[in-house]
C-alpha cells in the first residue's frame, strides 16, 4: 500500500490515478496510523513552500513523515521534494523536513542564460549522473529520457544526494536520494510513460 | 534543455470532438477519450481540451470526459471553454486538469486572471485569444471569433501576463483553417512584448510550417493544431522525428 499524504495541498486526482494504472493499491490520507502500515509514502505538493510547510505541520505528521522515512521508502514529489530539504528561500527564510541536506532557492537568480523563462515549465531531458545509473529508482529509466517541470525554485548545495539533473543553462538538481528517502523535481505523474517506469521503481524500491 | 511541444487541441461539443473551419461548419470528428489515447500514444506533448458547449447538461458530460482522459493519460492536460468564474477553474482542476485556460471569460471578467494567478499560480493561468487584423492593428476577438472587443490584442496580453497569466495561446482568425502556415508576424509581435510561454495556434498545415516556426521563431514554445492530427494530415509521431532530424529539441 503506497500512502499518498493528503495535507491540503494540489491536486491528487493524476498522481493516485497514475498508481492505480499500474495495479497498485493507494491511499491518500492524512491519517498517522495509514502512513504508518503503508509500505511507501509519496509526499505530494504545487505552490509555495512557507504555505505548504504550514499546512503540513498543521496536520501534526512532520513528527511521523519524519519517523516513517528510516523505515521506508518515501518520495517526494514537486514541492512536495522541496519540503525535504533543510530550508527555502521562497519568499523569505523558512525551515523544511530536513531529511535531505541543501536548500531550496529562486532558480532565476543562478540561471547563466537570463533569457530563459522562469518557471522552468516543460520537458526536459533527466541527466543521470555517472555512477547513479545503478540505482534501483533508475531500474526502468535510460539516461537523457525527456520528464516534465513546472518549478520556479531549486534545490542546490546538495551534490551528494543529487542522483540526476536536467540542463538550463545550469544544472538543475531533477532526482534526490538520502537513505530511503527520494525526491523529483518533475512531475512523474505527467511524465508520460518515462514517469510511469520510475512509479514503478519506486514501488519496488 | 526545454523541448519545444505539439499540441492537439480537441473542441468537445456534446461529447463528441469537433472541429471548425474559420470557426464555423463544425463537423464532427471522434471520441475525446479514444483521441486522447490516440494522441498520448503517438507522442503528444500536451492536451488541449475546450468545452465549446454552454448548457450546464451539457457541462457535466465534459468533465465527466475530462475525468476519464486524466485518470488514464499522464501528460499535461489544458482545459478551456467557459471558464469564467474561480469555480470553473477549480472543478476543472479537480477533474484533474493541469492548467486552465481563459478566453472570452477574461474579456468579461479581466479580475479572474489575477485571482486565479493568486489561488493556484501563474503556471496553472493560460491566456487563450482570437487574433485578428482590422485596419493593420490587431484586434482582440471575442465569441468565438465573431465579436471584435475593440482591445488592442498586443496590450491585452502584456496586460494579461503582468496580472499573472503564465502562458499565452496566441489563435490567428486570419490563419485558422487556411493551412498556409502559422501566423508568424503576429507571433513575432507577441514574442516582443511577452516574455511567458507562447503557444501558437492557427494556421499549420504541414510539417514545413512546424520547423520554419521553431526554426526561425526560437520565442514560441509550442504549436497546437487540431484538425491535420484529427485527420491525420500530419502524424504526430511523424512530426516530431522530422523536427528533431532538422535540429529542433523534441521529445521522441
Amino acid at each position: 500500500m503506497i500512502a499518498i499524504v493528503d495535507y491540503g495541498v494540489g491536486n491528487l486526482f493524476s498522481l493516485a490515478s497514475s498508481l492505480k494504472s499500474l495495479g497498485l493499491q493507494t491511499t491518500v490520507t492524512r491519517d498517522p496510523a495509514e502512513l504508518e502500515a503503508a509500505d511507501r509514502i509519496i509526499l505530494p505538493g504545487v505552490g509555495a513552500f512557507a504555505d505548504a510547510m504550514r499546512k503540513l505541520e498543521a496536520t501534526g505528521l512532520v513528527p511521523v513523515i519524519r519517523a516513517e522515512a528510516q523505515k521506508k521508502p518515501l518520495l517526494g514529489i514537486c514541492l512536495g521534494m522541496q519540503l525535504l530539504f533543510e530550508k527555502s528561500y521562497e519568499y523569505g527564510e523558512h525551515q523544511g523536513l530536513s531529511l535531505v541536506p541543501g536548500s531550496v532557492c529562486p532558480l532565476a537568480e543562478d540561471l547563466k542564460d537570463p533569457t530563459l523563462k522562469v518557471p522552468h515549465i516543460g520537458w526536459n531531458a533527466l541527466d543521470i549522473l555517472p555512477g547513479r545509473e545503478d540505482d534501483p529508482l533508475f531500474r526502468y529509466v535510460k539516461n537523457r529520457e525527456y520528464v516534465y517541470y513546472v518549478h520556479s525554485f531549486y534545490a542546490k548545495d546538495c551534490a551528494a544526494s543529487t542522483l540526476a539533473t536536467s540542463e538550463y543553462s545550469i544544472p538543475v538538481t531533477g532526482v534526490v536520494r538520502s537513505g530511503l528517502v527520494y525526491g523529483t523535481q518533475f512531475h512523474p505523474e505527467k511524465s508520460g510513460d518515462t514517469g510511469l517506469r520510475l512509479l514503478r521503481a519506486f514501488a519496488e524500491l | 534543455m526545454i523541448t519545444k511541444r505539439i499540441i492537439p487541441c480537441l473542441d468537445v461539443k456534446n461529447g463528441r470532438v469537433v472541429k471548425g473551419v474559420n470557426f464555423e461548419g463544425l463537423q464532427d470528428m471522434a471520441d475525446p477519450v479514444e483521441m486522447a489515447r490516440y494522441y498520448n500514444a503517438s507522442g503528444a506533448d500536451e492536451l488541449v481540451f475546450y468545452d465549446i458547449t454552454a448548457s450546464v447538461e451539457q457541462r457535466s458530460i465534459f468533465t465527466d470526459i475530462l475525468r476519464r482522459v486524466a485518470a488514464e493519460i499522464f501528460i499535461p492536460l489544458t482545459v478551456g471553454g467557459g471558464i469564467t468564474t474561480l469555480e470553473d477553474f477549480d472543478r476543472v482542476l479537480k477533474c484533474g486538469a493541469d492548467k486552465v485556460s481563459v478566453n472570452s471569460g477574461a474579456i468579461r471578467n479581466p479580475a479572474i486572471i489575477s485571482a486565479a494567478a493568486q489561488r493556484y499560480g501563474d503556471q496553472c493561468v493560460v491566456l487563450s485569444a482570437d487574433i485578428k487584423r482590422v485596419d493593420g492593428r490587431f484586434m482582440l476577438f471575442a465569441k468565438g471569433g465573431r465579436e471584435n472587443t475593440g482591445i488592442d490584442a498586443l496590450d491585452w496580453l502584456e496586460q494579461g501576463v503582468h496580472n499573472g497569466a503564465g502562458e499565452l495561446v496566441v489563435n490567428s482568425i486570419d490563419t485558422d483553417g487556411v493551412k498556409n502556415g502559422f501566423d508568424l508576424e503576429l507571433l513575432d509581435a507577441v514574442a516582443q512584448r511577452c516574455a511567458v510561454p507562447i503557444i501558437a495556434s492557427g494556421g499549420a498545415g504541414c510539417k514545413e510550417d512546424f520547423l520554419e516556426l521553431f526554426r526561425n521563431h526560437p520565442r514560441v514554445d509550442a504549436g497546437l493544431a487540431a484538425s491535420i492530427f484529427h485527420t491525420k494530415q500530419v502524424e504526430i509521431g511523424d512530426l516530431k522525428r522530422y523536427l528533431r532530424d532538422n535540429g529542433v529539441e523534441m521529445r521522441v
